[in-house]
């Protein structure tokens, strides 16, 4: 179905190769799985699928790319279109007309489908993905994974035989990732789709897969095989995989079904060990933030319904919960961009609104959703000197923490071109430069990979081991298992839990992460814990 | 996938029922222009207040609950502003003529070489009722067309739109929904500006927003074209030159003729050319229609759920043409009862046709059938 033919491609003719003599045949019906750390090509490699690469990003493309024997040569992305579909990574960005119905039948308007055809279709993708209730709905107003579905939905009816997908679950919760990954599973078993995919959060995709790609970066070659063989050995893997391998099981566990099985005799070794109890501060410790029967409302709608919440210095608490929750609202509440309608907050004992400039910036701190918002400066080094200018720190301080948290930044870059890693990191380098009591972070792990996200990890334990409050909204449960002391669920504006991570990631199978899920009922919920407690076991011995 | 799904409920799923559905927009245009043709032919004030009720029944009745819909209160502002300028100037600029004076205002003695313009003064009954009546016609005219703005989607008459136009059509659509994002994003970057310590206002602070601004709407531009290319927009059918070439010649004949029949009716006076002026229009409209035809050929667009020309909405249209007919033929049996007469002042009448007219004007507010309801 997809051949890739020795392919290589560069966006500028003399530019650096981002692939290199790729020769790459996916079969009808596959389910492949692009991975790879930040920038290693994936999203050029996807974008050539329909040829948007060349066509429309330029570039140079050597080698040829057949998609069921059309040339991408030949053929410009609109001549695919009734053959591949692609959900771009941010689905909002791509609707061009304003509802659900109407969105589903755009491409089949552009292919020139009959009328009666049209309909039959749109009425059995709004079944097939469970979109009838909200075919009259402005696709604004839809919630992430509710956007996804209907993304897919808008290309399937053209009936294209590839479907190609960016990241498509790295922006929703648990809960909506699966709905999006059911239909996909659903796609490829009923009607035989070939999916191509990317995607960061291996955890959540890749017992999907038939078989991954592996990108390892500009001019490295790309490792193609079956989900184990390739995790068997892959640098970027989920816990479950790492587990595997702390354990020695052979083969390689993908799923946590496949680990459990072969989890028993670890469960044993572990009797009567427990995981290292995380240094949590004094429940009689000053708060950092409170809150008191706090509501927000926008116009008709509560954001925040009467919420008790408080941080303490030296803790890091994990928001976890739906799209939608409540969750940014609360964040923005308590660093005072968005006024209480009932309430109050208090930062260290004052009104978060009634403080600005740099007494803001050393009382909280916010890394917002789309780190980019806070960027302004044409090069890293304006950005640095702005922020060291903002925060009334010496000269050369926000510069110094980037060099700490992200070596590889150089000061001529302009913030744009970085990753979206990259960027948070410079963003999070300017939040820090003021050395704020709380630091809050919203999303921050959306299009992180790995290696990033572990390096994130680190920071946020220093920053607390440091003495600073630490408040992350996050979908990631196993980010929330590595760096969280206090994990709260909210639902609708309200708190639904709230407690130490431990305890409230292992209540609910939705919260728990992998190594929890596998070694339950003992409750350890990281690779680390059990590489520490297997080391002194055999210390010990 | 065709037979993945029984397609047995669809029917009843869809809300197509004779209860709520969308009119065709071109017949709320077709209603309303009647509307528009009929109040240009008459004066009679109670006759064009009768217009203004109409459309704003129909309006009230059959608006659908959506933003685009609420602008017929502007218009009706607009209207009122028109009346009130018209009442103005002739008040303050318009030349005494008639018998019958109203008020006397403080006027201003202009020199000798400006006579014929005149400041304040006696104001003067007989013309003011004119500037009234002329004013009044123009705001029946502009509600017309604000009715038809909140009675017809915009977004459903772009279906309408020939094809050779549709481009221009998506372009107006996809701005439509930028502009508002463009706004979210402004205040979303403000907020953000506290967070770097920032006052949120100055002339500055529009130097740091417009940045990222700028830079989220031009990803959202590459986003979209590129979405807009994967999905198939633009693809053309083949046409040979020969095709091409009509096309052109087509639309070349079709303005030529235009401005060569616009110049017989304007440039001469007598009645023959004119009418010889009137027919080479109507031929240059004709042959322009045409290469618009030609040139939507090339296209291979097929589009969904079309607006359907059902009974009410031929009978909504028909309305229009009977209004429009109804006060032309008023205005050649009873011209004084259509344009009533200010020099002496009379009571305007009610002249029957004008009634008739206006009777059926308002038939669109009971037999036509509802707009749906929004989806919560």
């Amino acid at each position: 179905m997809i051949d890739f033919d020795n392919v290589s491609m560069r966006y500028t003719p003399d530019g650096p190769e981002i692939l290199t003599g790729v020769d790459l045949s996916i079969a009808e019906g596959e389910f492949a799985l692009v991975i790879g750390g930040t920038g290693s090509g994936k999203s050029t490699l996807l974008s050539s699928i329909n040829g948007l690469f060349p066509h429309f990003t330029g570039g140079v493309l050597t080698g040829d790319i057949r998609i069921d024997g059309r040339s991408t040569r030949t053929h410009r992305p609109r001549d695919l279109a009734d053959l591949v579909g692609v959900v771009p990574q941010d689905p909002l960005a791509s609707f061009v007309t304003d509802t659900v119905e109407e969105e589903l039948a755009y491409t089949m308007e552009c292919l020139g489908i009959a009328p009666d055809v049209m309909r039959r279709r749109v009425e059995e993708t709004l079944d097939l993905l469970g979109l009838d209730e909200l075919r009259g709905r402005p696709v604004r107003a839809l919630s992430g994974g509710q956007r996804q579905r209907a993304a897919i939905g808008a290309v399937l009816t053209a009936h294209p035989r590839v479907l190609v997908l960016d990241e498509p679950t790295s922006a929703l919760d648990p809960g909506a990732a699966e709905e999006v990954l059911a239909a996909l599973h659903r796609l490829v078993h009923d009607l035989g789709i070939t999916v191509v995919m990317a995607e960061h959060r291996l955890e959540r995709v890749v017992q999907y897969a038939d078989r991954v790609i592996a990108l390892s970066g500009p001019g490295s070659p790309i490792a193609i095989g079956a989900p184990a063989d390739i995790m068997a050995t892959a640098v970027i893997a989920p816990p479950v995989v790492h587990l595997g391998r702390v354990a020695g099981w052979r083969p390689t566990p993908i799923t946590v079904r496949d680990a459990r099985r072969q989890a028993d005799p670890l469960r044993h070794l572990l009797i009567g060990h427990v995981p290292p109890v995380r240094a949590v501060p004094e429940p009689d410790a000053p708060a950092a933030v409170v809150t008191h029967s706090l509501t927000v409302r926008y116009g008709s709608v509560t954001a925040v319904r009467s919420v008790d919440f408080q941080a303490r210095p030296g803790e890091v608490v994990a928001l976890m919960g739906r799209n939608g929750a409540g969750k940014s609202t609360l964040l923005h509440t308590l660093v005072g961009a968005q006024p209480p309608t009932q309430g109050s907050v208090s930062v260290a004992g004052v009104d978060p609104q009634s403080i600005f400039g740099r007494d803001l910036l050393s009382a909280i701190g916010l890394v917002p959703q789309e780190p980019a918002d806070l960027l302004e400066a044409a090069t890293v080094a304006a950005e640095c000197a702005t922020s060291d200018k903002d925060s009334g720190c010496d000269l050369g301080t926000t510069r110094a923490i980037v060099a700490l948290l992200a070596p590889e930044i150089t000061d001529s870059t302009h913030p744009r071109d970085l990753s979206e890693g990259q960027r948070l990191l410079l963003a999070l380098s300017i939040v820090l430069a003021a050395r704020p009591n709380v630091l809050c972070l919203d999303e921050p792990t959306r299009g992180l990979d790995y290696s990033t996200k572990a390096r994130l990890a680190v920071i946020l334990h220093d920053l607390a081991a440091a003495g600073h409050a630490i408040i992350l909204a996050t979908h990631d449960v196993e980010l929330a298992a590595e760096v969280a002391t206090r994990v709260v669920i909210v639902a609708d504006g309200d708190i639904v839990a709230d407690g130490p991570t431990s305890h409230v990631v292992t209540s609910s199978p939705m919260f728990a992460p992998q190594v929890a899920k596998i070694l339950s009922p003992q409750p350890w919920l990281t690779v680390a814990q059990v590489e520490r407690a297997l080391a002194d076991l055999e210390g010990s011995a | 996938m065709t037979a993945l799904v029984p397609t047995v409920s669809t029917q009843q799923r869809t809300g197509h029922t004779t209860e709520h559905r969308w009119l065709h927009p071109l017949a709320w245009w077709a209603w309303a222009t009647g509307l528009a043709i009929a109040a240009s032919t008459t004066t009679n004030p109670l006759l064009l207040l009768g217009l203004i009720v109409v459309a704003a029944v129909v309006v009230e009745r059959r608006k659908p609950e959506a933003p685009w819909a609420r602008s017929f209160s502007f218009f009706v502002r607009i209207a009122l502003i028109v009346v009130a300028i018209r009442v103005f100037a002739q008040i303050v600029f318009g030349a005494p003529t008639g018998v019958i004076s109203v008020v006397v205002l403080p006027g201003l003695e202009l020199p000798a070489w400006l006579a014929g313009v005149r400041l304040g003064g006696t104001v003067m009954l007989e013309p003011l009722l004119q500037a009234v009546y002329d004013g009044l016609r123009l705001a029946a005219i502009i509600v017309a067309v604000g009715a038809a703005g909140s009675l017809a989607s915009p977004a459903r008459l772009l279906k309408s739109v020939p094809a050779a136009v549709y481009e221009v059509g998506v372009s107006v659509v996809v701005a439509s929904t930028f502009l508002p994002q463009l706004v979210s994003d402004v205040s979303r970057v403000r907020a953000n500006r506290r967070l770097r310590g920032r006052s949120e206002t100055g002339i500055r602070a529009v130097g740091s927003t417009t940045m990222p601004v700028l830079h989220s709407a031009m990803d959202r531009s590459i986003a979209l074209a590129a979405a807009m290319d994967s999905r198939g927009y633009g693809r053309v059918a083949d046409r040979t030159s020969r095709q091409r070439m009509y096309t052109s010649a087509a639309l070349l004949a079709g303005i030529v003729l235009i401005v060569l029949g616009v110049f017989f009716l304007l440039g001469t006076a007598s009645g023959d050319w004119g009418a010889v002026g009137g027919a080479v229009v109507l031929l240059g409209l004709a042959s322009a229609a045409g290469s618009l035809v030609l040139a939507g050929r090339r296209s291979t667009r097929t589009r969904y759920r079309p607006n359907v020309w059902h009974a009410a909405d031929v009978a909504t249209a028909v309305v229009g043409a009977i209004v429009a007919a109804c006060f032309l033929i008023g205005a050649q049996l009873d011209p004084v009862g259509m344009a009533p007469t200010t020099e002496p002042p009379s009571w305007p009448t009610l002249p029957i046709w004008g009634v008739v007219g206006l009777l059926v004007a308002a038939l669109p507010a009971f037999v036509t059938p509802r707009p749906p309801e929004p989806t919560p």
